[in-house]
């Protein structure tokens, strides 16, 4: 079906009609075409305007249906953005049910969870869904009373006539509604914020009664009618390829339907990253039976060229390359190299980091039926919309063949976003000629990640003789090859302090990798973050300042930065203003000035971080035993993400939740590559954060009148560095690696 | 082999392997999809289920094992005194976030609740250490089981 009559108009209009049941369906349609198909040229005119589309649904008794369009992955997305239509369209939450849209860019918008997007993508757009709808109801009650629509008002779920004391509840007009001609979206007056009632209050999420009573909610939950399980063990070594396994003796397993080779070669011809790699698929009556089975196969396999890489070696490589000029300049400022001649003080000081898995608690799957010539996949997936191509290309189908629908996922930290297990689960599928659920275990979970990658900096820093911050240079060896990094391996040449410093500057080098990566929740970010911030924190040591009076320094006066057109880019730029009062806002919660009198080897560390448009400052307190063992005391988290937290107790649990985040990931993550495979494989070498050293984190928001933006991510980056700068007031230790080496410490440690 | 277990006060009878895992036949075998699957070896605690009224990972406790034991899951915890009360702190407090370790969460709070009707912060740490959250709702979590021991 092409989406598009030839003389549209690029703005997208919303559509009224019927729904099943004689409610009304409110949806916004290109003019001549009322159900527009998912094709790529619809879905980039969709980014530009936001499109919208059948969100609202009004059942004649009262019951309002919206649409979530975006993948639920714990953000709370499901709770919010249908908060925002509500609160427009004057609809009672009691009445509201939610329903998890399909899969249709043309018609949603673009459908994923990642950087913390969908607040500043959809906040206004999903605000005038509802205003629009509400227009219309108001209309339709404005005709059967014969009066002005602007003399009617409306209270959650009723229209009003107050001169002639009239009131018809939003069910009974939504048919008449359906009817009327929907009003412009770019037109449609919004409410005014001071009179918001559901936006701005805390709403638990929508889901959670399923959730606390064990009902099916996500992508492991999924049955289908005939359907077999299946798992799928790759190669350890990254690209590595089957030589021969003994699929007979597996086959022959009880309870084991199948049991067979899958080469790259056929079902990733075109070598995407994410597409199938080779390996070898058992499948079976149920899931245990086929992971059982794992322990007869035997896989001879051609582990290839990364079997040579390693952690260790890629360290040594690092070491070697610092040892030189970068192979690329990043930025430079002024005369770095002559300031730091002519400091007074001179720090010097390598930083490194490890790759990360993301380990959401929901292993990866993904449920396919593959028949006749088309795949429905059901998939907890952050990004929809390639999976949809990846199976596409996968099978050697048209991606109109391809449906997929989205459960709720288990965690994403970004992991989701790649799609892999679809491919896998279709391809799977498809052999076996019956619905699959490919399941993987931990282990496969970890040793097939998209990691985040490690990195190195080199860097050297300045003071002058008033502790003013004059140069600084950042020697960054990543991971890539042919002048373009790895997924999620890139720095900035605007990374934090540059263009404050007046000598700066950031080079870089790159080392070959054949293991993957990917977007891990804030990322660079999450990394850059620990490295910049700890080492500033070193230079306001050197220059025997106080960490935050240092770091307000540093930021100077207030500076708006240009504004351009563009709503990303304004946001983009950084406000120095923003972060300052971030900082000064968590100095004054946290108590920070009166830390002296804080025990022995108790100390506060501070750090902010700009990303996904968000400010955030943070104050971590930890106590060091005198064996290295750390214990978290608490967390102090002052925020700017604008004007408007739209769903408080989303809000807080969103940023509390990325602090421990952060906070498990430098005391307790790495995965170490060894002859080319990850040597990790579960939760007792990769370590997420457990209750007992989870610390109290208190949250504040500053509000501001800038437009408001997203939490997923942003409170993460500075947790890192604030607990490295608290552990080297506590005992003199700088961490300059992670995760955290306890051993080192140890009381008396520092002096060594 | 056939194997007879009571689940949630039923008997349910199936037939396969003496070492499948509870967490399996349950999730498999019975459709009983609460209890999740996070790491099969009791390193997470997404798979705590009830036998006789005690915390254990079914990941790890193999069909054969559980003989006349009562099994209690998640589904069977709005009938469990602390459960339920459980259950109702959890959603007033909003404690998920992607909601999936919150099964076992549940399972091995009232398994605290009623050994410990008013638990300390450190009886919770002691209890709760072995369920992860990834999404580290851990601060809520704490805050609902003293809620819901309040209500005791
Ligand atoms: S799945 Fe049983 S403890 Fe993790
Ligand atoms: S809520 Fe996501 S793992 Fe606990």
């Amino acid at each position: 079906m092409n989406a598009i009559a030839p003389a549209a108009s690029r703005r997208f209009f919303l559509k009224a009609s019927l729904a099943a049941g004689g409610g009304l369906l409110l949806q916004a349609a290109l003019p001549g075409a009322p159900r527009a198909a998912s094709s790529a040229p619809v879905a980039a005119q969709a980014n530009e305007d936001a499109a919208l589309t059948a969100f609202v649904r009004i059942a004649p008794d009262g019951t309002v249906t919206i649409m979530s369009k975006n993948p639920e992955i714990g953000q709370g997305i499901k709770t919010m953005l249908p908060m925002v239509i509500a609160e427009e369209l004057d609809a009672d939450w009691k009445d509201v049910r939610i329903e998890q849209a399909p899969v249709n860019a043309a018609a949603f918008g673009r459908q994923f969870a990642g950087g913390s997007m969908a607040t500043p993508l959809n906040y206004e757009p999903m605000r005038r869904v509802g205003a629009a709808a509400r227009m219309m109801l108001l209309r339709a009650a404005a005709l059967d009373w014969n009066v002005s629509p602007d003399e009617c008002t409306t209270t959650p779920g009723i229209v009003h006539h107050a001169a002639t004391s009239r009131a018809q509840p939003y069910g009974a007009l939504a048919s008449r509604a359906a009817s009327l001609p929907v009003p412009d979206l770019a037109e449609v007056p919004l409410k005014d914020p001071a009179k918001f009632r559901l936006i701005g209050k805390p709403m638990p999420g929508v889901d959670n009664a399923k959730i606390v009573t064990g009902q099916k909610l996500f992508g492991i939950d999924v049955t289908r009618p005939r359907m077999l399980h299946a798992v799928f063990e790759k190669c350890p070594v990254f690209g590595g390829k089957v030589k021969s396994a003994n699929l007979e003796a597996v086959k022959a397993l009880p309870g084991v339907h199948d049991a067979f080779i899958v080469r790259a070669s056929e079902a990733n011809r075109a070598g995407h990253a994410e597409g199938v790699a080779d390996g070898v698929a058992i499948v079976a009556k149920n899931w245990w039976t086929a992971q059982k089975a794992r322990g007869t196969l035997k896989v001879e396999w051609d582990e290839g060229p990364a079997a040579a890489q390693s952690s260790t070696g890629f360290a040594q490589e690092a070491a070697r390359l610092a040892k030189g000029a970068p192979a690329a300049s990043l930025r430079r400022d002024g005369d770095p190299e002559a300031a730091l001649a002519n400091a007074a003080h001179v720090v010097e000081a390598a930083y490194s980091y490890p790759f990360l898995p993301h380990i959401s608690l929901e292993p990866q799957n993904c449920t396919a039926e593959v028949r006749d010539g088309r795949a429905v996949l059901w998939a907890p997936t952050q990004n929809p919309d390639p999976g949809i191509a990846l199976v596409a290309a996968t099978l050697g189908i048209s991606q109109g063949s391809v449906t997929v629908n989205m459960t709720r996922c288990g965690g994403g930290f970004g992991r989701r976003l790649k799609n892999d297990m679809l491919a896998e689960a279709a391809w799977i599928a498809r052999r076996a000629g019956a619905p699959v659920k490919l399941l993987w275990s931990r282990q496969d979970d970890i040793r097939h990640d998209f990691y985040r990658p490690a990195g190195f900096h080199f860097f050297k820093g300045g003071v002058d003789a008033n502790g003013k911050l004059v140069a600084l240079t950042d020697h960054f060896v990543t991971f890539g090859r042919g002048g373009t990094t790895a997924d999620s391996a890139a720095m900035d040449a605007s990374e934090f302090p540059a263009g404050l410093v007046p000598n700066l500057a950031y080079g870089q080098s790159m080392i070959p990798l054949a293991v993957p990566t990917g977007p891990l929740r804030a990322p660079r970010s999450n990394a850059l973050g620990f490295v910049f911030q700890s080492f500033i924190d070193e230079l306001a040591h050197a220059a025997g300042q106080d960490p935050v009076e240092f770091r307000l320094a540093l930021l100077g006066e207030r500076r708006v930065p240009a504004r351009s057109f563009f709503r990303t880019d304004r946001l983009r730029a950084f406000d120095t203003g923003r972060m300052h009062d971030v900082l000064a806002a968590v100095a004054e919660m946290s108590g920070w000035k009166d830390r002296a009198g804080l025990p022995r080897r108790t100390a506060m560390g501070v750090a902010f971080y700009f990303s996904h448009f968000g400010y955030f400052a943070e104050v971590v307190q930890v106590t060091v035993a005198a064996s290295g063992e750390i214990r978290l005391d608490k967390v102090w988290i002052a925020a700017d993400v604008g004007s408007q937290i739209i769903n408080p107790s989303g809000a807080v649990t969103q940023v509390q939740g990325a602090a421990l985040d952060g906070l498990g990931a430098a005391l307790g993550q790495a995965v170490t590559i060894e002859n080319g495979r990850v040597a990790q494989a579960n939760f007792d070498t990769v370590r997420p954060l457990r209750m007992n050293q989870a610390p109290p984190v208190e949250v504040r928001f500053l509000t501001t009148p800038h437009p408001p933006t997203g939490l997923g991510e942003p409170a993460l980056p500075p947790v890192i560095p604030a607990l490295c700068n608290a552990i080297f007031a506590a005992t003199g230790v700088r961490v300059r690696s992670l995760p955290i080496d306890t051993a080192a410490l140890r009381e008396g440690a520092a002096s060594l | 082999m056939p194997y007879t277990i009571t689940v949630n006060g039923a008997r349910r009878t199936i037939d396969v392997d003496g070492d499948m895992p509870l967490l399996w036949v349950l999730r498999d075998e019975l459709d009983l999809k609460g209890s999740k699957f996070g790491c099969g070896a009791a390193l997470c605690g997404a798979c705590t289920v009830h036998l006789d009224g005690k915390p254990v990972r079914s990941c790890v406790t193999p069909i054969a094992a559980v003989g006349a034991a009562s099994v209690t899951t998640i589904e069977g915890m709005a009938d469990h005194p602390q459960g339920r009360r459980l259950q109702t702190a959890w959603m007033a407090l909003d404690v998920p976030q992607c909601g999936y370790c919150q099964a076992g969460q549940i399972m091995s709070a009232a398994a605290l609740l009623a050994a410990t009707p008013h638990p300390t912060d450190a009886d919770i740490d002691r209890a709760m250490a072995g369920n992860v959250c990834r999404c580290a709702t851990y601060p809520r979590i704490r805050a609902a089981i003293k809620q819901a021991a309040e209500g005791a």
